[in-house]
């Protein structure tokens, strides 16, 4: 059975914009997919959807098998409590330190009161020491976030969304904001958690060479219809031009670097 | 410079220039704003000459007769002890106000998506709250509540609260927006949420607010004051309509030092949380 499955979804954002038009696919577990296309292309709206940020307009999503697009709040919540997520700008609370950013991941599973007013258990703070200590951040966990650097701050995030215990992680451009040996160290990081804890990925990227390099199944998206999904050996330099509505010697690509 | 030639760049035709828009603006605007000028001055019989020769005139008077003599002096216990129950009045209502903006901010702001009409109701009651000036209601309250400490500290706490709503919803807004879809993406509920995202990313510019309108009510309460009787207030009207211009003088430069003393201090907290 597959982790995800869209059929037919469709978004219509305050029924004029179309974001998404009749999107199927289907991921299976374990697997590392990388999601392309050209800004405004719907590639937020798709992972959003997953986690109900965004609520679809048309189709079903089967999570697990079950359709998530009827989920009422508490089965929302346990959706969100299993599925990590990782943005571009980090959206971390910049004011606190570290270690309570990571134990944020936590806050679906425990009662409204303990995570409000900040209580963990030491079990709890021990993973998330373990986590900090994977991504290589153990020295700067009593450090406030505002204190970091671009690629630590995606660590961050990225140790939250573990701390999750997720089934499946959303990333929606994980290293727009990064510099080449940021972005590596991040890209690493998440396919190691792919392969070792077989936990799968969903990313959206910019960047095309990363993608293919990265990433068994690369799905193209334009205007907000899916025109590639397959392995990045058969991704053609066409192709990718059909997906960016572009022609030869448009793209960073042709550049030749 | 390879690659560019040294040939003119065509300009644009039959397109007035960006350059030209913004001159003409700016002449329109000055000759808007003196028409303006002049045809209120017509309209109020007010002649700027006249206004700026009275100056010195008006200042030489207040030194001559607002200067604290040793009348004034002998009272100053009675005037600081007046003084310290303003201030006092204005922290406890700006405290109030504050918990109570808190939570309307909660409700109407777009973070946390409660309801979008209860938002909407919600800066509706802030707009109308704020934008009737505190003197307005302190005036409306003494139907109510005749000249007492109430009516004082209900005028300020309704604009205060109007203020703080709307501040603490922009700020909200604006700094937690990015950490609220993060923590709700990890199944955080709303509690947990405002306690773990909203209030932490938010806490500095809040704190910031709750002490600038200190410092504004402590000015305005002397006003207010007047108005209910009550206060600083009280004091200056009193002395000022016994012509005893000397203390009235002293009550004012006793405010003026409370409030650069207040605005020193929260200065300092502001430098400590930020």
């Amino acid at each position: 059975m597959p982790v995800l499955k869209f059929q037919n979804v469709s978004k219509v954002y305050d029924n004029v914009t179309k974001a998404l038009t009749d999107v199927s696919f289907s991921v299976e577990e374990g697997e590392f997919v990388s999601v392309i296309g050209p800004s405004g292309s719907g590639k937020s709206t798709l992972l959003r959807c997953v986690n109900r940020l965004v609520d679809a307009t048309q189709g079903s999503i089967l999570l697990d098998g079950r359709d998530i697009t009827r989920a009422d709040k508490n089965e929302i919540r346990r959706i969100r409590k299993r599925t990590g997520m990782i943005f571009q700008h980090y959206n971390l609370v910049d004011r606190l330190s570290i270690i309570e950013n990571v134990l944020h991941g936590r806050l679906g599973h425990k009662s409204a009161l303990a995570g409000a007013v900040g209580h963990f258990t030491e079990r709890e703070k021990e993973d998330a020491f373990r986590i900090l200590a994977k991504l290589g951040l153990t020295e700067q966990a009593y450090k406030r976030c505002d204190e970091l650097s671009g690629g630590q701050k995606q660590r961050v995030g990225i140790a939250r969304s573990l701390m999750q215990e997720p089934r499946l992680i959303l990333c929606d451009e994980p290293i727009a904001s990064l510099d080449p040996s940021s972005a590596k160290v991040i890209m690493d990081h998440l396919s190691d958690i792919n392969k070792t804890m077989n936990i799968t990925c969903i990313l959206n990227l910019h960047q095309v060479d990363v993608a293919m390099k990265y990433s068994k199944r690369i799905i193209g998206i334009t205007l907000g219809r899916i025109v590639y999904d397959g392995p990045p050996e058969r991704l053609s330099k066409s192709k990718i031009h059909e997906i960016y509505q572009s022609s030869e010697g448009e793209l960073i690509t042709d550049a030749g670097c | 410079m390879p690659g560019v030639s040294m040939e003119k760049a065509p300009i644009p035709e039959n397109q007035t220039s960006v350059f030209v828009v913004r001159k003409r603006t700016f002449t329109l605007v000055f000759l808007g704003v003196s028409a303006v000028f002049a045809i209120s001055s017509v309209v109020t019989d007010y002649n700027v000459i006249d206004g700026f020769v009275a100056i010195p005139r008006a200042v030489s008077w207040i030194a001559e007769n607002f200067v604290p003599d040793k009348k004034a002096w002998s009272r100053f216990p009675n005037i600081l002890e007046k003084l310290i129950e303003t201030a006092l009045l204005s922290v406890a209502v700006t405290v109030c106000a504050a918990v109570c903006a808190l939570f309307s901010a909660l409700l109407g702001t777009k973070t946390t998506k409660i309801n979008p009409w209860i938002g909407r109701g919600v800066r509706i009651v802030a707009a109308f709250f704020r934008n009737v000036p505190d003197v307005v209601w302190a005036i409306l309250l003494l139907f109510s509540f005749g000249q007492n400490i109430l009516t004082g500290f209900f005028a300020l706490f309704f604009y205060t609260f109007g203020v703080l709503t709307r501040t603490f919803i922009e700020t909200i807004d604006e700094v937690s927006a990015n950490c609220v879809e993060a923590l709700r993406a990890t199944g955080a509920n709303l509690l947990q949420t405002v306690f773990q995202g909203i209030l932490p990313s938010s806490a500095p510019e809040i704190v910031s607010w709750i002490l600038y309108m200190i410092e504004t009510n402590i000015r305005n309460s002397t006003l207010i004051g007047v108005l209910t009787a009550t206060g600083i207030g009280y004091m200056f009207d009193l002395y000022y309509k016994r012509m005893d211009y000397g203390s009235a003088g002293l009550v004012v430069i006793s405010i003026v030092a409370l409030v650069i003393l207040i605005e020193t201090i929260s200065n300092q907290i502001r430098k400590a949380i930020m």
